[in-house]
């Protein structure tokens, strides 16, 4: 993993030099240019490409990111403004031997395809578990309406979801 | 943010006021609730304000995606002045104050003052929106919202009904149909000699029926890539008797 050191900036006039507080770790952003997004700077300065870029305009969920707990496309967010909040992206959310359990529940209900929309819709199901643990298949389908698939047609995606609420409901000792 | 990622704006300054605790949140103040610029449509959707403002709560719930009711905020949403936001109808049928603040002091004015065409706000460059206001009206509200699917939808047509019982009012706001959010006062002032306010209610079905007569005939839609101007008068009809049916059952 490339460590939180930003390339310089380009030539413009309102540069910026702060630091983020990411997945845990403090990443200083240097000669970072006012207007960049949160997105940008994790992909294009901090090396983070787990978070995915489609559309740059809030519509498919695919750079779906955590602001203070909060599920935001980061493409909509100003990365200067982030400064002092709390950001985790899908690499955060990811143990670093293997899977976690939402993952590898896409992975056992062949919720990948071509696995873009993946990431956004790991970091949506993470929100939605935390907070609905006993989630419906209603409450899934609203949890996941921002993030757009082009594959997979969205029911296996929605199976893996129920299916990792599921195990964490019997591994609680729940019903 | 979006013009912005696609080069059509480039700030020269930027000042982010999402971090200002006044202007966060939502407070009750006697028989107002204020709340502040940076209420975001999630902290509308909460119960406890969806009590006191329920059509501004059933609208932030049509808005976007999750993602998008966590990060997009009321004070956006007016500055944006888009004849497709979601929150002006309610804003226009509650009566809602804003409250405007610059280094020369501060205004309060109306949806209808602020918003003056089609993404156009009167609102000066050194201005900031830090408050809206509305009544805690008692009496039913409903938001309404036609669109081509249920989530992640521009509206198509909205209507937002609030039936103010103290005043004896039905008072009823069109979005979508015109270029700034519509009051349709004939069928206000129409519908309100109809109803019995002892305990709320309307006579008869025709009445109902004409009353959604008016509001279409209210509306003023153009037909651009979303809907035509036919069927927006139409949605309109429709969602202003179904919302006057809700809010009196
Ligand atoms: C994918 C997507 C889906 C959307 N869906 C909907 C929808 O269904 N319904 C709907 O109504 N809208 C929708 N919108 C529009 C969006 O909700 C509004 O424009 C939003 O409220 C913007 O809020 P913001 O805080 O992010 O504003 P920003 O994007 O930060 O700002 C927008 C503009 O308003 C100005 N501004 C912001 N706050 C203030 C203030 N307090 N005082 C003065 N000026 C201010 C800014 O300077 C800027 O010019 C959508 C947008 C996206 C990207
Ligand atoms: S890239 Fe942000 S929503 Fe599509
Ligand atoms: S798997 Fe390809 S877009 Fe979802």
């Amino acid at each position: 993993m490339r460590n939180c050191e930003t390339p310089a900036g380009g030539g413009d006039e309102l540069l910026a030099q702060y630091t983020l507080n990411v997945n845990g770790k403090a990443c200083g952003v240097t000669k970072g240019r006012v207007e960049e997004s949160l997105l940008y700077v994790l992909r294009e300065r901090l090396g983070m490409t787990g978070t995915k870029n489609a559309c740059d305009q809030g519509e498919c969920g695919s750079c779906t990111v955590l602001l203070d707990g909060m599920a935001v496309c980061s493409c909509l967010v100003l990365a200067a403004s982030a400064v002092g909040r709390e950001i985790v992206t899908v690499e955060g959310l990811t143990p670093p031997d293997g899977l976690n359990d939402i993952q590898q529940a896409f992975v056992d209900h062949g919720a990948v395809q071509c696995g873009f929309c993946t990431p956004g819709l790991i970091v949506a199901a993470e929100v939605l578990l935390r907070d609905r643990p006993d989630a419906s298949t209603l409450e899934i389908k609203e949890a996941i309406s921002g993030n757009l698939c082009r594959c997979t047609g969205y029911g296996r995606v929605i199976s893996a979801i129920a299916g990792a609420a599921e195990a964490r409901r019997e591994a609680q000792g729940g019903c | 943010m979006v013009e912005v990622n696609y080069s059509q704006r480039r700030p020269s300054t930027v000042i982010s006021i999402d971090r200002i605790p006044e202007l966060k949140g939502w407070r009750q103040n006697g028989d107002r609730i204020e709340m502040g610029a940076c209420m975001t449509y999630s902290e509308m959707e909460d119960p406890l304000f969806a009590a006191y403002v329920p059509s501004l709560a059933q609208a932030a719930r049509t808005v976007g995606s999750p993602q998008i009711r966590n990060a997009g905020t009321l004070g956006g949403n007016l500055a944006t002045a888009s004849p497709a936001g979601d929150t002006l109808p309610p804003l226009a049928a509650l009566n809602a104050q804003i409250t405007l603040r610059s280094l020369r002091g501060e205004r309060i004015t109306t949806l209808s003052n602020l918003i003056t065409g089609v993404k156009s706000a009167n609102l000066g460059r050194d201005e900031v929106i830090v408050k809206v206001s509305v009544e805690a009206v008692d009496g039913p509200q409903e938001f309404l919202k036609a669109g081509t699917r249920n989530a992640m939808v521009i509206s198509v047509a909205t209507v937002a009904l609030v039936l103010d019982a103290a005043r004896r009012q039905v008072r009823i706001a069109l979005g979508s149909v015109s270029p700034v959010p519509l009051r349709a006062s004939a069928a206000e002032g129409w519908i309100a000699d109809q109803v019995n306010w002892e305990s709320p209610s309307v006579p008869d079905k025709e009445a109902v029926e004409h009353f959604g007569e008016l509001v279409a005939s209210a509306a003023t839609p153009i037909t651009d890539h979303r809907s035509t101007s036919g069927y927006r008068s139409h949605a309109v009809g429709v969602m202003a008797k179904r919302a006057l049916a809700r809010a009196l059952s």
